[in-house]
């Protein structure tokens, strides 16, 4: 994973606020035209490092590279080559839909002329040239991302970072953004994205590190952390409430390995079907059961003991 | 081509006020008229058949003495309520600041436009006093094409304290203070309704340390050519003076509420 040009390059990456240290030492590198996600829970310091490499918050100790360049010293050379989709959009809900992205072309230098034909281009892109001139404000939730996608693609960047993209969306809403992130990507532009859902994660990551507590607890593609970290597929069985813990000694031995959730007890194994099969044969009664295969979520909840989103 | 950053941060503003410029330039006439009127017509009948009254203003009608301490009130007043909610909204409701910085503009550029952007806004309201008091013989006066910049000149020196203030509030119910503890008492005691030698010995500093008193007495010195060259050089001092600190400080504030 070294034989490509670095966008960004961290080594050992503090972030501190006061007394908390948000970012424990984080080393990762980031190559030109790949797709680069941040997996973890609120709080894991995912947020922290984005703005880090957004130039917007300085680094406590480590090191930082962003296009070869020193963000402390280069801050504004470096935010002139990318585009930044916060967490929650600062959009002038005042201004139109195509206001708002041509005064914020006009913060890049670019002439006005050409932010407006760079804006009805990206509209067109995002799927909202009909609203070109109605105001920001009524517009729902999906609609105001992907004016905020659009905008954050003004300067034509070459590196988008996003910070929980779809967090918030109605899953159409997600569906739809996942399409456009998945095609700026055909186009070359590096991704790189904080997300609290392992089904984003998924889609659109051709590598990620999985981070807890400030630091990186795993890292690689999908597959391979999903290999790595979890079996095939996870057996998922529901009790009557209250009563999960007590199915510790049926249920002793089945699978590779057992997790017992407040709401319900998954069976780690290469055969989900054939566990599930051991349970009836056992006898014990539960209310639902599912096979299905492991996912991302699986592999968090190894490294870390919790789930994502608590 | 390029455009200077202070002025692409400016546009910003500017595109908003396309929306609201026509109630705003009928407010900016419509409030110096209104007070013109009654404080001139009222409170002038009361001072002016008072010898000794108009001996203090100098021999004038009190609404020549009030007239240009308006500029600089107006000045004030727009300069400080533009520099809090609004300057607020940047960070915390609306958010542009941040989308701002996320840009290539440096903390610096951002803070000088949004400067030019507030000096600009004293300036309609000011321009707006400026008109009406050249509807009136009594009020008007050449010296008024000096004291209005000098106005606007004024009132950012009260922006840029108070946007620095802004810069660190959390809740906006901090700028109920502003009001209530700078803007009130300078309305009342920095010499725009009646000469600071009236007040007692002990009241007058208030005048002195803060740039409104400045700022009135050089409005009042140009409109009615009282004033001397090096009066007005020391007045002109104290209020760059505090702009250009203002401004220093507002930068590092900024930087410290945007780049945590």
């Amino acid at each position: 994973m070294s034989d490509g040009e670095a966008v960004i390059e961290a080594r050992a990456l503090v972030k501190r606020f006061g007394d908390f240290e948000a970012v424990k030492g984080v080393d990762f590198r980031i190559e030109r035209g790949e797709s680069f996600g941040f997996l973890g829970p609120n709080g894991a310091g995912k947020s922290s490092t984005m703005r880090m490499i957004g130039c917007v918050s300085p680094a406590s100790g480590g090191d930082l590279r962003i296009f070869g360049l020193d963000p402390t010293a280069h801050g504004s050379r470096i935010r002139a080559r990318m585009g930044v989709v916060p967490q929650q959009d600062n959009l002038d809900s005042e201004l139109t839909v195509l206001e708002n992205l041509v005064v914020y072309g006009r913060y890049f230098d670019i002439p006005r002329s050409e932010c407006k034909a760079r804006a009805a281009e990206l509209l067109d892109f995002v799927q909202l040239t009909d609203r070109a001139n109605s105001r920001v404000e009524p517009l729902s939730g999906g609609m105001k991302r992907r004016v905020t996608i659009a905008r954050s693609l003004i300067n034509r960047p070459e590196l988008l970072l996003l910070d929980e993209p779809t967090t918030g969306l109605d899953p159409q809403a997600r569906h739809i953004l996942w399409d456009r992130l998945y095609r700026l990507k055909q186009q070359g532009v590096t991704l790189v994205l904080t997300t609290h859902y392992m089904d984003e994660a998924e889609q659109l990551c051709d590598r990620l590190v999985v981070m807890d507590g400030g630091r990186i607890v795993a890292e690689g593609s999908p597959r391979q952390l999903i290999e790595r970290h979890s079996s095939r597929e996870v057996l998922e069985l529901r009790f009557a409430a209250g009563t999960n813990a007590d199915q510790t000694t049926v249920l002793a031995g089945l699978g590779d390995r057992q997790e017992v959730l407040p709401d319900r007890v998954l069976i780690y194994a290469v055969d989900g079907e054939e566990v599930l099969g051991e349970v009836h044969r056992r006898g014990v009664p539960h209310e639902s059961a599912l096979v299905r295969r492991s996912s991302l979520e699986d592999v968090f909840l190894r490294l870390t003991g919790r789930s994502l989103v608590e | 081509m390029t455009t200077l950053p202070a002025v692409r941060v400016w546009e910003y503003y500017a595109t908003i006020l396309r929306r609201t410029w026509k109630t705003e330039v009928v407010l900016g006439l419509l409030q110096p008229l209104v007070f013109l009127l009654g404080m001139g017509l009222g409170v002038g009948s009361l001072v002016n058949s008072r010898q000794s009254s108009v001996d203090a203003l100098g021999g004038v009608p009190y609404v020549s003495f009030l007239a240009p301490g308006l500029l600089a009130t107006t000045a004030m007043i727009v300069g400080a309520f533009e520099s809090t909610y609004p300057v607020m909204a940047g960070f915390k409701w609306q958010g542009f600041f941040e989308a701002m910085a996320a840009t290539r503009l440096s903390p610096m550029q951002i803070v000088r436009g949004m400067f030019l952007w507030l000096a600009t806004r004293i300036g309609i309201f000011v321009a707006g006093v400026g008109v009406v008091l050249a509807l009136f013989p009594d009020t008007r006066s050449w010296g008024l094409l000096l004291a209005v910049p000098v106005a606007v000149l004024c009132g950012l020196s009260f922006a840029t304290v108070i946007a620095s203030y802004a810069a660190v509030c959390q809740y906006d119910a901090s700028f109920n203070y502003v009001q209530r503890f700078i803007i009130t008492p300078l309305f009342l005691f920095g010499g725009a309704f009646y000469p600071i030698e009236s007040l007692p010995v002990a009241l007058r500093p208030i005048a002195w340390i803060t740039p409104l008193w400045h700022g009135v007495e050089l409005c009042r010195g140009f409109s009615l050519h009282t004033m001397g060259f090096t009066t007005a050089l020391g007045h002109f001092a104290v209020i760059v003076a505090y702009i250009v600190v203002g401004i220093a400080i507002c930068r590092r504030l900024f930087i410290r509420r945007l780049y945590r």
